[in-house]
């Protein structure tokens, strides 16, 4: 095994730009004699989406909250843009938008006038102000409720408000805990867009999940932590491809028996297919090597195979394999 | 190192203004609550009440004199008033941010908690000036009614009430940022306010002859006292019993005493809760 906390390389064109970058410097949370975190080492830097693994109770909460002053630091440091953020808060915090939890918004207020609060408290010029705040709200699918008091907003649509009050300002660092925490599954996958749309746009997110799918969907790099310790921090493929055979697993239900010359001639020869199981006469299991193209194009050639699939699932990814195994052998 | 395109475009502003902004939108959110609503009633139900009541009643101790007027109604209720406000608007303001978890909005911005502290605390301080306002109205209304022009004690003593309502304010801030619940910090300042401080102030004062200069209340005492002539003296024995055996001791703070007594109890309140909220952790 290689290097874990090795930061990944960048692209000499990104290094000619100025970056913008998180650093926490042995950063250490104690709560009596339970340590929360524990000498954190780790520098994000450039224009990338990192994903923040780690089991309930691991630290990345309390990281993200050392991050943005709403917890003090036992020890260490956290830089952003190298500043310190307990010694310089405002200037560390000018460029960065976050998302801590659920936040809740004074309920008498109206998105508008909440997001007008929070975009004057981070200076977004007077005569932007509206339009930013519009496009914020369209871009968080909440245009006809702009007006509204949040006291009526259903835990989702606070989110949603609060996600929005995160890209004001157009942030060069967005900080997300969870950010997909209280939505349904149509708003889920909205967001994961407006995640995916933001990294085309200089911006550093650093953003702290449950859901395994969502980080190696939407980001490229991903850091992983443990009992307060970091256990490795690297691009998803490197990580992958260190701890795993970097394959995916899909399990697909048929309509009617299979036989097993169509299993092993057919399928087993399909491009990128690295094995294939039957499961039982009508459900199999196929490992194969690649991302999501690779899984869209197989549901293709199965259904063109004719052999009456019902149900295409992702059984388990190559990160969810790397993490489980990573996180095991930190218990 | 090199300032990135997005940071050139927003300037966050100074603190200053940034202390305008929380007042704006706190005060907005006060405005439109059914606490500033049920205060109103609250104050708008004391002043009529008084006026129906002098009114219909006309008693001598109102209506002996201009002073005695002012005296009577505003000396007995205007503590009352501000207490109520200052618990109204000022109990959770610091608490709530916690347990609502509206710090989590606000908190993680470019923005120092010192301004948030003290844009919440001046926003608390207009709603409860809209209060003392409402019954001072009330007051000089029915003064104006009954006699002619307004005793220049009157203005010294809403002077001291405005002092009053900033000392408590600050202390209902403190609290506020004591605790985490926003109905613990609610009813212990209440409770404080209504029962404990008046109670120890007579404790101290009557049982063990000693003056009550370290209670709040016992400095608001000079709100009231300066609508009397001629002043009360700084401390009064009075025998009772049937053989004059019992000694009760009232204490009367003097004007600077009192200033004094609500000064430093904003400046000290002020500045740990400040230290408080400063410190405090969104756990």
């Amino acid at each position: 095994m290689g290097n874990p906390f090795k930061r990944p390389l960048h692209y000499g064109f990104e290094e000619a730009i100025a970056m913008p970058s998180i650093e926490a410097i042995n950063l250490t949370k104690q709560y009596g004699v339970f340590t929360a975190l524990s000498g954190l080492n780790l520098k994000i830097e450039g224009a990338k989406c990192v994903g923040f693994l780690g089991p309930n109770g691991s630290g990345k909460t309390t990281t993200l909250k050392m991050f943005t002053d709403l917890i003090m630091p036992t020890k260490g440091q956290a830089l952003i843009n190298g500043i310190n953020v307990h010694t310089e808060k405002k200037k560390a915090l000018a460029s960065v938008g976050t998302l801590i939890e659920t936040p809740e918004i004074y309920s008498s207020l109206t998105p508008r006038e909440a997001l007008t609060m929070i975009a004057e408290i981070r200076g977004v010029p007077v005569e932007e102000r509206k339009k930013q705040i519009e496009e914020v709200v369209a871009e968080v699918h909440m245009a006809e409720w702009i007006d509204k008091r949040v006291g009526k907003f259903s835990k989702g649509m606070k989110q949603r408000i609060c996600i929005a009050s995160a890209l004001l300002g157009n942030p060069s660092i967005i900080l997300l805990d969870e950010p997909t925490t209280g939505l349904d599954p149509r708003g889920m996958s909205e967001v994961r867009d407006i995640i995916k749309s933001l990294k085309g746009k200089n911006r550093l997110i650093f953003m702290s999940s449950h859901i395994l799918s969502e980080v190696s969907d939407v980001c490229d790099e991903v850091a992983m932590i443990d009992h307060g310790k970091l256990i490795v921090y690297d691009t998803i493929s490197a990580v992958t491809a260190k701890f795993s055979g970097g394959n995916n697993v899909v399990e697909v239900g048929l309509a009617r028996p299979i036989e097993n010359g169509v299993v092993s001639q057919s399928i087993a020869t399909l491009l990128s297919v690295v094995k294939t199981e039957k499961i039982d006469d009508k459900s199999l299991r196929i490992i194969f090597n690649g991302g999501l193209d690779v899984q869209e194009r197989l549901l293709n050639d199965l259904v063109k195979l004719n052999v009456g699939v019902v149900s295409y699932k992702v059984a388990s990814s190559e990160l969810e394999e790397v993490y489980l195994k990573l996180i095991k052998a930190t218990l | 190192m090199a300032k990135t395109d997005f940071e050139s475009k927003n300037t966050v502003p100074s603190s200053m203004t940034q202390v305008g902004i929380i007042t704006k939108y706190s005060l907005l959110d006060y405005l439109r609550s059914r606490r500033f609503f049920i205060m109103l009633i609250i104050t708008v139900l004391i002043s009529l009440l008084l006026t129906i009541l002098v009114g219909y009643y006309r008693p001598q101790g109102f209506l002996a004199s201009n002073l005695s007027f002012y005296d009577s109604w505003w000396g007995n209720s205007v503590t009352f008033v501000v207490i109520l406000s200052a618990i109204f608007f000022g109990g959770d303001a610091i608490s709530g941010e916690f347990q609502n978890k509206t710090g989590y909005f606000g908190v993680p911005n470019p923005i120092r908690r010192s301004s948030i502290y003290v844009g919440k605390w001046i926003a608390a301080f207009i709603a409860s000036l809209v209060m003392l306002g409402i019954f001072t109205v009330f007051t000089v209304g029915n003064g104006l009614y009954y006699f002619s022009g307004v005793p220049y004690q009157f203005v010294e003593s809403l002077i001291f009430a405005l002092i009053y309502m900033i000392a408590v304010l600050g202390f209902t801030f403190f609290f506020s940022s004591l605790f985490k619940s926003s109905s613990m910090s609610i009813l212990l300042t209440a409770i404080l306010f209504l029962f404990v401080f008046s109670l120890i102030q007579t404790l101290v004062s009557a049982l063990v002859q000693i003056e009550p200069w370290f209670i709040l209340t016992y400095g608001s005492t000079i709100i009231g006292n300066v609508l009397t002539t001629p002043y009360p003296p700084h401390m009064l024995t009075q025998s009772l019993g049937p053989q004059g055996n019992i000694t009760l001791t009232t204490f009367n703070a003097t004007i600077p005493e009192g200033l004094a007594i609500m000064a430093i109890y904003f400046i000290v309140t002020a500045v740990i809760g400040l230290i408080l909220f400063e410190r405090k952790e969104f756990t």
